[in-house]
């Protein structure tokens, strides 16, 4: 775990393909995988609550699934791929918040809908929601909120953040329209 | 908070694990999902030296069906469980039980092998493995042994696995034909530990019941089993024998677990409520029973 004589921590190389784009860094065994997004690779827009898996808001994808990011470490990530927020829309520099149709469906019904407040939690939110109504593409409400029952929102209440989750499955089947004619 | 530091261990095979878990004996730990393991490292309740990640071992993550029994590698994902159809038509039990533990994200990474070897009495899954008289198969050292549910479980977060052995997969036993299920459990908040919880599984022939088992959750230091058949034998679901014979089942559960009370739910509610949980099972359990035949 550390060098005898410095007593620095020994660093793995860890690549993880990140958004589609293969990242690496060379951190201590104990770096968790939502650190690893911020710390080393800079990409703040996962966001840390309790990291201890209640509040869902680092909630990432692993290789699709949603994840707690505060519950995995870097080191157990290595050659899968992680889908982060900045990585739900199609803008070109995903470090620029998205407008318009660049943004995918959750995002977009969360700004429409006030699906957020103060946006902590909103990470974790969009993560989950995108993942889910790949599965789940016309949920009624009351599995929207089952569906939202992993991440803890102290601001909207979560009236708005049900509202959004119905209203993507309806921009999803929009644009699926849209794009057949 | 953050883990203490430790030597990151990541062996491909069951052998190079159990070799490494010799090495390093009691300043190891197993690292599967970590769903469990991953909070109390972050909060520093454990910090172990050593992690033993079991995630690039080949041959762990398979669900295989037999006549016998479900049996599930150690790194199957609770979600990979609870979507296997051929598990759920084998044995439904297994997912009525797993849509209650923590929440989908959880799940997506959590191992349900992993969960049994935490030994939480607050888990649902190694209630589970007790009721279906499962089995763990282990290997170690000097070679594999099969460990039965109930030697397994010695306290609450305490197995009968030595530090140098690797839990590799459990088998969940199947019910005899004619047999329904059923799991249901109470917490403060979806998702979040349950005050307490049961599965049961009614055995029905000829219309009557000819055997009826409950295992609980929360209420109990280790998993248990309480045969609830001499109440519930012979009783037709449905009459008013069976709703006498539930009144009898509420007074062997009340006397069966051995809650602890506290700042979620005491005692004595636990007590209550588990004896609530089991009545309201029950009968979902023989309907269930009665559409198999």
């Amino acid at each position: 775990m550390t060098d005898a004589t410095t007593g620095a921590e020994t660093l793995h190389d860890v690549t993880v393909t990140v958004n589609g784009v293969r990242r690496s860094a060379a951190v201590p065994a104990r770096r968790l995988l939502s650190d690893f997004l911020r710390h080393d690779l800079e990409l703040t827009g996962t966001h840390v609550g309790c990291e201890h898996g209640v509040c869902g808001a680092c909630t990432v994808l692993v290789d699709g699934a949603p994840m707690r990011s505060c519950l995995m470490f870097a080191v157990t990530a290595q050659d899968h791929e992680v889908t982060t927020v900045e990585g739900l829309c199609s803008a070109p520099d995903a470090r620029v918040a998205p407008t318009g149709e660049s943004m995918n469906p959750v995002q977009q019904a969360f700004a429409e809908c006030h699906g957020l407040q103060c946006g902590f939690c909103t990470p974790g939110f969009l993560t989950t929601v995108t993942a889910y109504l790949e599965e789940n593409p016309s949920p009624t409400s009351e599995q929207a909120r089952e569906a939202i029952s992993g991440n803890l929102c102290r601001c909207t209440g979560y009236q708005n953040i049900v509202k959004s989750v119905l209203r993507a499955a309806d921009i999803r089947t929009e644009r699926a329209a849209e794009e057949l004619s | 908070m953050k883990p203490a530091p430790f030597v990151h261990h990541a062996p491909v095979s069951v052998e190079e694990a159990v070799s490494v878990l010799g090495e390093v004996g009691h300043d190891g730990k197993v690292l599967a999902g970590g769903q469990s393991l991953i909070p109390i490292l972050n909060m520093r309740l454990a910090s172990p030296g050593h992690l033993v990640d079991i995630n690039r071992v080949t041959g762990l993550d398979s669900v295989e069906v037999t006549p016998e029994a479900v049996r599930v590698g150690a790194l199957v994902r609770h979600a990979g469980l609870e979507r296997s159809a051929e598990a759920y038509a084998a044995l439904p039990l297994l997912r009525q039980a797993l849509v209650n533990v923590a929440h989908p994200a959880i799940r997506n990474r959590g191992t349900t092998v992993g969960s049994i070897a935490h030994a939480d009495a607050a888990g649902e899954m190694p209630a589970i493995l007790a009721l279906t008289d499962g089995v763990v198969e282990v290997a170690g050292p000097s070679g594999s042994r099969e460990v039965a549910w109930s030697d397994f479980f010695l306290g609450a977060l305490e197995t009968s696995l030595a530090a140098e052995e690797l839990a590799v997969a459990v088998r969940f036993g199947r019910f005899p034909a004619g047999t329904g299920t059923a799991f249901t459990e109470a917490a403060r908040r979806h998702g979040d530990y349950a005050m307490a919880g049961v599965g049961v599984a009614v055995t029905v022939t000829d219309g009557v019941v000819s055997g009826a088992l409950a295992s609980f959750v929360s209420v109990t230091d280790v998993p248990s089993v309480l045969d609830l058949g001499p109440a519930l034998d012979g009783a037709e679901p449905g009459s008013g024998e069976w709703d006498a014979a539930l009144d009898t089942v509420a007074e062997a559960v009340r006397g069966h677990v051995e809650p602890e009370g506290d700042i979620h739910a005491s005692a004595d509610y636990r007590r209550m409520l588990v004896t609530e949980l089991t009545r309201r099972a029950l009968p979902r359990a023989a309907d269930r029973a009665g559409a198999d035949t």
